[in-house]
């Protein structure tokens, strides 16, 4: 009997408190959940992409909910058991579903959500396709409330203090998408790239194949201790960990460009353009035909 | 022994969700889009007339190439007429009416499309005796992290009504000769969601396309939200001697994202190429 009720008492237990998301503190205060290199379905429910936060003495900095509430709660909780700094700010760096999904999680009195300026009108003008997909691919319920968009707004740059450490962010020109934001720990020089960096998965471009290479020319320049991208491992190694990137953009950028020139056709295009890149790529089958196919909509107005 | 008696119901098993989802499938277009298009009338269905060309998995529902293709020769006694494209399962399923003449050569039309989810694309023929044919092709859409609207919004709007004309490198006198028309307009569908943000956007669409050679129409197009943004139709014409091709664009916007009782007349944009065999 005293069993029994110990297990039910376990089971509600479990159910009010999510078991807390692995992270790992890749310098000091700066924690990061690495995603795995899946295609979101109703298995993985869209927790695919990296995910954390950064400590200061005052406030707590998230940046990515994750790829559904349940996946944020996940995080929240991480955040709660690694400090007692609360947290001030929920970050998103971009639009998609596996970094914005688990924002609700997070909302409470005291959290300021913080996204480019032009987030909240992707999210408007994606969210009710956001929200069917949830339900029909990832297996996951949710509503127009789950959809959170920034209280601040990022214009250019902006500094947000956390106590002892400054995060600088950035709203970047259209790249991967048209509503990249950056995140730049001045304490520890940890770059937080978000999706302007993928390493190991494909790169998946939504945004602008000029602009993203415009941005890489600007980012390579920089020296940065550590870099975070949205999907891949955490780097030490800057500039060098961007580089198999820019070659895939570069050379889809070349390939299409000499596709348009000799008038050939999108769907005839998007057969063989960067099929060389096959093999150096994680989901290249998943994302490779719809980057093809955005960046020739694209440079066909060149 | 035994495996062999399991495989037809295992078969048969494996069949079954597809079955249910053509039927499923079927019911948009008995239902409504039959009723609504073509009450009353009676519609064969064959390939022989117009078949599709489409991807089976849309890589990018925002941008699905789809090309029409012609089985018959357009001539004075026989051609196709019409041609009425619909996506079943699309908020709005009225992608594009397409007319076409003897001069026109073939009545194919290639261009890019919006498809929602995992839905019939349909193609309706009319004929100039009247007669109907209707043709259908499944259309998966998986999405991934895009949506059905375009990927660099300011990009588009910056551009908006600029328009370029592409022909092969000979254009050949008294036949049938391929032109591209692109016209940049971001085709806004309006189907944001008000309550996450101030950011309010009818729809706001490209309507009416057409084009003519020294003055006679070779290809027209009633279109809508269905259409990507930055339109872009392919065509044949017949030219008879050197000339200009002329392509008048008008866009409009709606009030409601799915009905189109109250909208407001748009810009006309025009474009013209020289045509020298």
């Amino acid at each position: 009997m005293r069993v029994l009720l110990l297990f039910a008492l376990s089971i509600v237990s479990l159910q009010t408190t999510a078991a807390a998301l692995p992270v790992k503190e890749i310098t000091d205060g700066v924690y990061v959940h690495l995603g795995k290199h899946l295609f979101p379905d109703s298995q993985n429910h869209g927790e695919i992409a990296n995910l954390g936060f950064i400590v200061g003495q005052k406030c707590v900095a998230v940046i990515d909910s994750g790829g559904n509430p349940e996946q944020g709660a996940a995080l929240k909780q991480a955040v709660t058991e690694t400090t007692k700094t609360p947290i001030c700010y929920v970050i998103n760096t971009h639009v998609h579903p596996d970094h914005i999904n688990g924002n609700s999680a997070f909302k409470a009195p005291g959290v300021k959500f913080v996204g480019h300026y032009k987030l909240a009108r992707a999210m408007a003008a994606r969210g009710s396709y956001y929200l069917d997909k949830a339900a029909e691919q990832l297996g996951v319920k949710m509503s127009a409330a789950d959809l959170i968009p920034p209280d601040i707004e990022v214009k250019d740059s902006m500094k947000l203090d956390l106590g002892g450490r400054t995060l600088v962010l950035k709203a970047h020109p259209a790249a991967h998408t048209d509503n990249d934001l950056s995140v730049y720990d001045q304490e520890s020089d940890t770059m937080w790239l978000s999706d302007l960096l993928f390493t190991e998965h494909v790169p998946t471009l939504d945004g602008s194949l000029k602009g993203w290479l415009a941005e890489i020319d600007k980012l390579e320049k920089q020296s940065f201790r550590y870099v975070i991208p949205g999907h891949g491992d955490v780097v030490s190694d800057w500039p060098q960990s961007i580089q198999p990137e820019k070659h895939y953009l570069t050379l889809l950028q070349t390939e299409i460009r000499a596709a348009i020139k000799k008038g050939r056709h999108l769907e005839d295009a998007v057969q063989t353009i960067g099929s060389s890149e096959k093999n150096n790529w994680a989901l290249f089958d998943d994302y490779h035909r719809k980057n093809v196919t955005t960046a020739f909509a694209e440079l066909e107005w060149e | 022994m035994r495996y062999k008696n399991l495989l037809p119901a295992l078969l048969l098993t494996a069949l079954l969700p597809i079955a249910a989802f053509a039927a499923e499938d079927e019911k948009i277009w008995n239902n409504v889009l039959k009723p609504e298009y073509f009450a009353q009338q009676t519609i064969a269905e064959s390939d022989d007339v117009i078949e599709l060309e489409a991807p089976v998995r849309a890589e990018d529902p925002a941008l699905v190439p789809f090309r029409i293709v012609s089985k018959i020769k357009q001539t004075k006694d026989n051609y196709i007429k019409r041609i009425l494209v619909l996506v079943d399962n699309n908020p709005f399923p009225f992608v594009g009416d397409f007319d076409f003449s003897p001069d026109s050569g073939k009545a194919d039309v290639a261009m890019r499309i919006r498809v929602n989810s995992n839905s019939n694309i349909r193609a309706i023929a009319e004929m100039n005796d009247g007669k109907l044919v209707m043709t259908k092709k499944l259309v998966k859409a998986s999405g991934g992290c895009s949506a059905p609207i375009g990927a660099n919004l300011d990009e588009a709007m910056s551009r908006l009504g600029k328009m370029k004309f592409r022909l092969e490198d000979e254009v050949k006198i008294g036949e049938p000769n391929l032109v591209q028309l692109m016209i940049s307009h971001p085709n806004i569908t309006g189907m944001q969601m008000d309550q996450i943000t101030r950011f309010v956007k009818k729809s706001h669409f490209v309507k009416d396309v057409k084009v003519s050679f020294n003055g006679k129409t070779v290809f027209t197009a009633k279109t809508d939200i269905a259409i990507s943004s930055d339109p872009n139709f392919r065509f044949y014409f017949v030219p008879d001697k050197a000339g200009e091709l002329k392509a008048e664009v008008t866009d409009t916007s709606c009030e409601l994202p799915t009905k189109r009782d109250v909208c407001t007349k748009g810009n006309t944009f025009t474009e013209t190429f020289k045509v020298q065999p």
